[in-house]
């Protein structure tokens, strides 16, 4: 079992002739990833990399059975990519892109939010993120797949490259990963930190969880209270920017501290009070984990 | 992106959001008598035009009842370092004055329109109590703030911009004035993908309501829809980050002595966190993107080594879809480029790390390698005491 992402993923991309989404769509093949389409507006009919290209996502659902969606699309378009996405029916969309206007992805973000509303339900994660990988199954994003190893670790996080650096120390302690999602690094998400912890929380696969947060916005806090509530599998969290100035923005437009909230400081006080272990140091995410499940398991 | 206040205005002005009679901006006193011509009778408000807040507490904005007055109080803004609570201890050079009429105040109000992360969109905070830091009333009178988020497809529809005007206690009479106001103030956000658009405070005088004073962010993902704001310089950036802009390299840059070169915002953040954990401190955020090629690593390297502060350099990579002996090439390159003048210590991580490590080995100049970050960090540390 994992979460989001099986054998049983067919994955359409969007954005699939383009230059990034030819790259990443050959490795994510390479990697046994199953991508039954492409889609890109004006070149439908043709075949890309093997596979059919729709002109539109509705097609790559009813004629190819795709049921998630892999963006690549520029960020000035990607905003109606996944609307179209969405109304195309497909149960989740994965955005890679980065830069979309925080606007256009709070249209979006309604937009989902209404259609849940009145009963169908499209999973959104991303935007500005590396993609979902279940090792071993699918991967749908461009994470270095060969650092992951099928596991019992879930592995959620707002930035990219501090995930791999999560996901090599848990590969190296031999824990390996269950499935490990970027939700990315904007002020407004498709999904955020509690949509994933409930989804790894009744994931048998999943033993515990590593938590990959930021400096800025409130979305860190909610993880712990969801964690305290809700939650009977232990979590382990870094947050990155404990030495970053107010004010400014560390490369991720949602990593800033604005107006006095969302600092380091305040996130992992409110993680610890909720019984999250917050690990201080980068390079000892993996050998906190391998402890304390071995730990557990000798109780 | 933040504008000064005088853009800001200027904004308003074209939204219809009424705003005290203006001279202009000067930067000269050359430029102050006709400035005053221009903003009409006295008395005058002469404002430094600085991004931070709490100016006038700091002596960067002054009243002036005669032109005398004023050009006393022009001479002393104008070039001035201001120091206020939200500069973090450092200055700011005073190289623009705004120059306005005063205005008549019978009561201050808060209002600002945010993009609230948790609520997915815009939001319209607004307060009876204005004038004071927006900040510091959240914490003192959590009571004494409203909120109203906004649909960010169709805008506020009247009857919640008159709720607004009720709750803030307005006369009647500027009821309508206030609700005009209020849903200009959101269309500007809107239109100008802002993140955060403020009117703190907006005025009550006995000829209506009036924004005293302005601030805008602009969200900088949008700029490639606001071509205007894409050309203007940004005030906020120094020499070197706008070097870097312009390179496509995000810095930033940061008191410490140790320089960073890292892949991945969160990977750049958590490296400075290392090296603070480790007994350093970082002299700048950098994340040298996905492609840490040699033209950006070269890039990367000069911006770096031009801050006299920097007395070693750590580069750090995860090298992913982009393998660790690619970026050892590009590293050992841009070495061939660059006058190295202090130690560097490398740390690689990911594919090829093997192959990308014995070139390093192999190179003319000097380099500490290190095993994983921590490692890095303490190296780093070492030799730049």
């Amino acid at each position: 079992m994992s979460i989001l992402l099986s054998k049983e993923s067919r994955l359409v991309v969007q954005g699939f002739t383009g230059g990034t989404g030819t790259f990443h769509s050959k490795q994510c093949i390479e990697y046994g990833s199953n991508i039954v389409a492409g889609q890109t507006p004006g070149k439908g009919g043709t075949v890309h990399l093997d596979r059919p290209v729709f002109n539109t996502v509705s097609e790559a659902v009813r004629q190819a059975g795709a049921n998630v969606s892999l963006v690549f699309v520029p960020a000035a378009f990607a905003a109606d990519a996944i609307l179209e996405a969405a109304d195309a029916g497909v149960a989740l969309v994965i955005c890679i892109t980065e830069g979309i206007p925080v606007l256009d992805m709070a249209r979006v973000k309604r937009a989902l939010d209404a259609s849940a509303r009145s009963g169908t339900r499209v999973r959104m994660v991303g935007p500005n993120c590396p993609g979902v990988i279940t090792p071993g199954e699918c991967k749908a994003g461009i994470m270095p797949g060969y650092i992951h190893k099928p596991g019992r670790i879930g592995i959620v996080s707002r930035s990219g490259t501090l995930t791999y650096e999560a996901v090599h120390q848990t590969s190296q302690q031999g824990l390996g990963q269950s499935t490990v999602v970027g939700i990315g690094g904007d002020p407004i998400a498709g999904s955020n930190f509690t949509d994933i912890l409930e989804l790894f929380e009744g994931d048998p696969a999943t033993e515990a969880v590593v938590m990959i947060g930021e400096i800025g916005g409130s979305a860190e806090e909610e993880a712990a209270r969801f964690h305290r509530e809700r939650m009977s599998k232990p979590v382990f969290a870094f947050i990155a920017g404990r030495s970053a100035p107010p004010g400014r923005r560390m490369g991720h437009a949602g990593a800033i501290i604005e107006g006095g909230s969302g600092t380091h400081a305040s996130k992992v006080k409110a993680l610890r009070e909720a019984g999250v272990t917050v690990v201080e140091n980068l390079s000892e995410i993996g050998a906190t984990v391998a402890k304390a499940l071995k730990q557990k398991a000798s109780v | 992106m933040k504008l000064l206040e005088y853009e800001s205005k200027t904004l308003f002005q074209a939204h219809r959001i009424p705003v005290p009679p203006s001279g202009g901006v000067i930067r000269t006193m050359a430029q102050l008598p006709a400035a005053l011509r221009r903003a009409g009778k006295g008395p005058w408000v002469i404002k430094a035009q600085v991004l931070a807040g709490g100016r006038g507490k700091a002596g960067g904005i002054k009243l002036a009842r005669t032109p005398a007055e004023a050009k006393e109080a022009a001479k002393s803004i104008l070039g001035m370092t201001l120091v206020t609570h939200q500069t973090h201890g450092q200055g700011l050079k005073v190289r623009e004055v705004l120059v306005e009429c005063g205005a008549k105040i019978e009561r201050e109000i808060y209002l600002s329109v945010v993009m609230d992360r948790k609520a997915c969109g815009p939001t319209i905070i607004a307060s009876a109590e204005g004038g004071m830091e927006i900040e510091r009333l959240a914490a003192e009178k959590p009571e004494a703030i409203l909120r109203q988020p906004v649909d960010p497809s169709t805008g506020l529809p009247d009857f919640a911009a008159r709720r607004l005007a009720f709750q803030l206690r307005l006369p009647p009479e500027r009821v309508a004035q206030f609700c005009h106001l209020v849903k200009s103030l959101v269309w500007l956000f809107l239109e100008h993908d802002c993140s955060l658009v403020e009117v703190n405070p907006l005025v009550l005088t006995p000829k209506g309501l009036l924004a005293l004073d302005g601030k805008v962010v602009t969200d900088d993902n949008a700029l490639f829809r606001h071509p205007d704001l894409a050309k203007r310089r940004d005030p906020e950036l120094s020499v070197l980050e706008r070097e870097a802009q312009k390179a496509d390299l995000s810095y930033i840059a940061l008191d410490g002595t140790i320089g960073c070169m890292v892949n991945g915002a969160g990977l750049a953040m958590g490296t400075m966190d290392t090296i603070a954990l480790a007994g350093g401190k970082p002299a700048n955020f950098l994340d040298v993107g996905g492609a840490a090629d040699e033209e950006r690593v070269t890039k990367a390297f000069q911006i770096i080594l031009k801050d006299p502060k920097v007395k070693a350099v750590l580069v750090n990579i995860f090298g992913g879809i982009v393998k660790c002996d690619m970026i050892a090439s590009g590293i050992l390159a841009a070495l061939k480029k660059v006058q190295l003048r202090v130690p560097l210590v490398v740390r690689l991580q990911g594919t090829n790390v093997e192959k990308g490590r014995e070139l390093l080995s192999q190179a003319k100049v000097k380099i500490v390698s290190a095993e994983d970050l921590w490692d890095a960090a303490k190296k780093a540390v070492e030799v730049s005491r």
